[in-house]
């Protein structure tokens, strides 16, 4: 996770880039701090209702970046343009851009279907197909073609082991992945976005449907994939937010309104809206 | 600053402070009667210091006990996480101007077998004034988190250290001279002394307040932080 930290000065205001890097710990990593998702000048419209305006912000390479904000402030939105899948939805009208590692994701002769492979996402509700454990996590690597059943077996393996998840299904691997349990089963929605080897996973409330316990392992999980993954979730939960990310992003009514490294921003917010909306205050 | 959606926070919050003030106020009690009775060689008054602190020390710990369930049960943070960490640390603080006050009080029970010096602790007196004024200032900013005030406090921390130096320097003269009134000496020395720590006492409080308010940690400038 960061080690670097900024001093928390009123100096750090909201900018579309987070404050990153302290003048008092260690230097950041230059490749860590590469940005890998950019979104410029970015806005949405559902019919003709505006649902982001003007949104910019660089989201560094192997980081956890968190979208908070009340309901309907645009977080899931935000979210949902890293991989198009607002595309789906009917009168949708989007502006501004979204770069991927330098390559326009709005752009024309854009396969979207590589792109979402490039991009994976992770739902509020585990969504495991009624198949085996294995089939779950292969199921993606099956629509890339060629891929010798022992590559397949070592990478689900890996995915599994990588969503923390290994240990508790190695043996049932061939048994319905609708027996796992709410948390189980989120680890394996986990297992089967990194099966692909995407270079960055979305994860809108991952853990909201969970109970404590498989909450925490869930926040456990995100942290240890933070070094390996871009990773950006949403989170209703603040202190969820607070525990698992780097960066935060504050967003009320479609706008971002402050950006910034985790610690700075519940410690001392620069803008007055994100203090009383992360201390529970009437804005 | 606009309120908590949940009302029982902010009560909780404002009954923190109200402790928080009502042991400042002991304190400061406390202070004065030991400053006077030091200056006046006035043992019952003293004496009186010293009842103080069992109520000082019970309201340190009634203070610490609220912030450690605020924290636990709201999650605190930005401004009233800094708050409830200021609060934690000023509680502290002022537990120990307690603790100096009453080692004014135990100076005043050995110095009052002698005669009051010629110039009635003149130094000490001055300190005295200081320091009072630091104290009550800085619970005052604290009440109302008043960042002027709170600097104010700090600047002013220097004065009470020159006055301390200036009550050494005389009374190592008069030790040189008048060898009969030793212990009165020594005594005014620990008095002066007991003074400057409750001046750095005040100092720390307002620094508390400033990153209270601005979130930026005043003391220590210059040290690097891990």
């Amino acid at each position: 996770m960061a080690t670097e930290r900024k001093d928390p000065g009123d100096d750090r205001a909201a900018s579309d880039g987070p404050a990153a890097g302290g003048d008092d710990g260690a230097p950041a990593s230059p490749e860590r701090e590469t940005p890998c998702l950019e979104v410029r000048d970015l806005s949405l419209s559902y019919g003709g209702v505006p649902a982001l305006s003007h949104v910019s912000l660089t989201i560094p390479r192997r980081s956890v970046t968190a979208f908070i904000g009340p309901s309907g402030c645009g977080k899931s939105t935000l979210l949902r343009c890293l991989n198009r899948l607002n595309d789906l939805i009917d009168g949708v009208r989007v502006s501004g851009s979204v770069t991927l590692n330098g390559m326009d994701i709005y752009g024309r002769g854009v396969d979207v279907a590589d792109l979402r492979r490039r991009v994976g996402m992770v739902f509020q509700q585990p969504n495991p197909f009624p198949k085996s454990v294995y089939e779950n996590v292969a199921y993606g690597l099956r629509l890339q073609r060629g891929m010798a059943r022992s590559e397949m077996d070592d990478r689900v393996e890996w995915s599994l082991k990588s969503a923390a998840l290994w240990d508790e299904v190695r043996d049932r691997l061939n048994e319905t992945a609708l027996e796992l349990s709410g948390g189980q089963q989120q680890r394996l929605m986990i297992a089967r976005a990194i099966a692909v080897r995407p270079d960055v996973l979305l994860l809108d409330e991952p853990a909201s449907a969970l109970d404590p316990i498989s909450t925490l392992r869930i926040e456990e999980l995100i942290h240890q994939l933070g070094a390996e993954y871009t990773i950006a979730i949403v989170t209703h939960n603040m202190q969820q937010a607070a525990r698992v990310s780097d960066y935060t992003a504050f967003l009320y009514m479609g706008e971002l309104v402050e950006f910034g490294n985790t610690d700075g921003m519940f410690l001392n917010p620069a803008k007055q809206q994100t203090e009383d909306y992360i201390t529970g205050r009437y804005g | 600053m606009s309120r908590h959606i949940s009302e029982q926070y902010d009560s909780e919050l404002e009954s923190l402070n109200r402790l928080l003030m009502e042991m400042g106020g002991l304190v400061e009690r406390q202070l004065r009667s030991a400053a006077r009775a030091f200056v006046t060689h006035d043992t019952g008054l003293a004496a009186e210091v010293f009842t103080l602190e069992t109520d000082v020390n019970r309201l340190e710990l009634a203070l610490d006990d609220e912030c450690v369930h605020i924290i636990a049960r709201r999650q605190p943070a930005a401004r009233d996480l800094r708050l409830l960490i200021s609060i934690m640390k000023a509680g502290t603080d002022l537990e120990r101007v307690g603790d100096e006050a009453c080692k004014i009080a135990r100076m005043t029970e050995q110095v009052a077998t002698f005669p009051i010096p010629d110039n009635g602790y003149l130094g000490i007196q001055h300190m005295r004034d200081i320091v009072i004024r630091m104290l009550t200032t800085t619970l005052d900013a604290f009440a109302r988190l008043d960042l002027d005030a709170a600097y104010e406090v700090i600047a002013t921390d220097a004065e009470v250290d020159d006055g301390f130096a200036a009550v050494d320097r005389a009374l190592l003269r008069e030790i040189a001279e008048q060898s009969d009134f030793l212990q009165r000496s020594v005594n005014t020395v620990w008095t002066a002394r007991a003074l400057e720590r409750i001046g750095d006492h005040a100092k720390n409080i307002s620094e508390y307040i400033v990153y209270v308010i601005r979130g930026r940690d005043v003391r220590h400038p210059g040290a690097a932080r891990s």
